[in-house]
């Protein structure tokens, strides 16, 4: 087997650009080298919306876009063998199976071998009112919740049942980020389990890969300071990993974003808290002893991660109804607007107190203090600054009463006849919030699963169940 | 020595990372010989009490001399998190760029162009 194997990312967060693939596709066959793609999409919420939608309808509930980011790439992966790992399944791994089948189908490749990776979805096996609460989740509320999802970070090991078993694409649900990466890398050179420092190269590989352009440009490009080529076309990462554990981030010759040494520091510290121990289900990762080292154009080495015994726990996330979240805006422009933005602040705040309504709110006036201000509105009321062109103003109010939390939105709406001169572009919406706590549980709790079929005997399969099941569609 | 006051933003840069109600801004410098200067200036008391407005209850700052970066942690600074935020930015993304607003004396030489 060779001494290099590449891994390449497709997606860094559900919402990212679908055509991303095709050139990271491109140049892994190009380079004829052996290689695995990963495709991270799960967010810790996007999990609950995806229940959500399974339970509106039991054939989805997985990554919406997954067919638009497998379909270019699906037939050069499955012709040169390079199996193609993701978290995509979401709350329904075994109908993005389905999805992946049909089009498989659809692209002539019918003997394209798929897994459905399940397990991780604890919502009816483990009691979580048992489990300790991880990190600083004390003082989240979940008594009178309603639970959505519970879902474990599973480690790399069914993923590498899955790659021993000739998968060409791997449907999971909730994975830790870096066992997509890892998992191939395993499977490749042969990695034990318990090869601390190895597992810890696959995690950091992970981690940096993880999210995508993130890594090669992405919410790192900062005009006549972190200036980047072509940051409309951001090629997304690929790293090259040797046996012995060599780590080298790179991306595909033909597009746009960097990959230099301000890039992967970003990255390699981004969600970290204390840099010696980033918790993985399958290592624990030490970066705090790492250097970097630009080893050529868009190529930049990594070196000295150490790793430690995997925990004995796993973390779970779980998703309940939230309260109701509603926000409204309107916009003033030209001369006086700063002091009819405040005066309109003040206005809203009175119209909520007025009314009565049982909602926590805020205000913010956008342009002079938004995200980085306060529910105080701290900033935007000590602003001395000249006065802006425009404003826009924004109204937020949450509670658990979603008609109190509505009317109190639609008070924004009501400022296009009742507010102060010039008052325009009102906006406003309701929409349920998702809260997550997350706990610890015993790995030996979280028994995974593996099926591994035929794009052909899965359709089989399902067809068989959907004449099973047809009268009640 | 010939100092200058800039903004951190002017020799450094930052990205912001949330976990809960928690956020951890990187700080990394241009220049890896400002390593030490902003070891001595952008202190967790400093952090802390740029992120008081929020609510932030504690700073801490872990080192890395061999990247010559920086990770802050910072708790309870994002109002509740994506959990319970009133915030259009409930992950604190753009906090890197209040971090990237702190003064700091730098010598002159060590500053770009």
């Amino acid at each position: 087997m060779s001494d290099i194997f590449l891994v390449g990312n497709g997606a860094g967060f559900s919402g990212d650009r679908v055509d991303a693939p095709i050139p990271v596709v491109r140049s892994l066959v190009a380079r004829g080298l052996p290689a695995a793609l990963f495709f991270e999409t799960l967010g810790e919420r996007t999990v609950a919306l995806a229940q959500l939608e399974r339970r509106r309808d039991p054939e989805l509930g997985y990554e919406p876009m997954l067919e638009r980011l497998l379909e270019p790439v699906l037939r050069d992966c499955v012709t040169h063998r390079i199996p193609i790992l993701g978290n995509f399944g979401a709350a329904n791994p075994a109908a993005a199976a389905r999805l992946v089948a049909r089009l498989a189908l659809r692209l002539g490749l019918p003997e394209c071998r798929i897994a459905v990776v399940g397990g991780d979805d604890v919502s009816s096996s483990i009691a979580l009112d048992q489990l300790p609460v991880h990190e600083a989740d004390d003082s989240i509320d979940t008594k009178s919740a309603r639970l959505v999802a519970a879902n474990a970070y599973i480690g790399a090991e069914p993923l590498v049942e899955a790659l021993r078993q000739g998968a060409d694409v791997v449907v999971a649900g909730r994975t830790s980020d870096p066992a997509l990466a890892i998992a191939p890398l395993v499977h490749h050179f042969g990695w034990s389990l318990d090869d601390w420092e190895k597992l810890a190269v696959g995690a950091a590989c992970g981690h940096l890969l993880e999210c995508g352009s993130q890594v090669t440009g992405g919410v790192f490009w900062d005009p006549g300071f972190k200036d980047i080529p072509d940051p409309a076309n951001i090629g997304f990462p690929i790293a090259e990993v040797t046996r012995d554990g060599g780590l080298v981030i790179t991306k595909p010759a033909d597009t746009g974003g960097i990959v230099d040494l301000r890039t992967v520091k970003e990255q390699l510290l981004y969600e970290l808290h204390d840099p010696a121990r980033y918790i993985t289900p399958d290592v624990v990762l030490d970066i705090s002893g790492c250097s970097v080292e630009q080893v050529g154009h868009d190529r930049v080495a990594v070196r000295g991660l150490r790793g430690h015994a995997r925990p004995d726990t796993l973390k779970v996330t779980a998703c309940f109804e939230g309260t109701w979240l509603g926000e409204g805006e309107v916009s003033v422009a030209g001369p006086n607007a700063l002091a009819r933005a405040r005066a309109t602040a003040d206005v809203l705040q009175q119209r909520l107190r007025l009314r009565g309504l049982p909602v926590r709110a805020r205000v913010d006036l956008i342009g002079i203090g938004s995200v980085l201000d306060s529910d105080a509105g701290t900033l935007w009321r000590s602003y001395d600054g000249p006065e802006p062109p425009e404003l826009r103003i924004r109204l937020a109010a949450e509670g658990p009463d979603r008609d109190a939390v509505d009317q109190a939105a639609r008070e924004v709406l009501a400022l296009l006849c009742c507010g102060t001169a010039g008052t325009g572009g009102a906006r406003w919406r309701l929409t349920p919030r998702i809260l997550t706590r997350s706990y610890l549980v015993l790995r030996e709790r979280v028994p995974t699963s593996v099926v591994v079929r035929s794009a052909r005997e899965m359709l089989k399969a399902a067809g068989e169940m959907a004449g099973a099941i047809s009268p009640a569609g | 020595m010939d100092r200058i006051d800039v903004p951190l933003h002017a020799v450094a840069h930052s990205r912001a990372g949330d976990k809960g109600n928690r956020s951890n801004l990187s700080l990394i410098p241009y220049d890896p010989a400002l390593y030490p200067i902003l070891a001595e200036q952008v202190t967790e008391e400093r952090v802390l009490a740029l992120f008081a407005h929020r609510g932030a209850t504690r700073c801490t700052r872990y080192d890395l001399p061999r990247l010559a970066a920086f990770n802050f942690v910072v708790d309870d600074v994002l109002e509740g998190g994506v959990n319970g935020s009133l915030n259009l930015d409930g992950h604190g993304k753009t906090q890197s760029f209040r971090l990237l607003s702190l003064t700091v004396s730098v010598p002159r030489e060590l500053l770009q162009g």
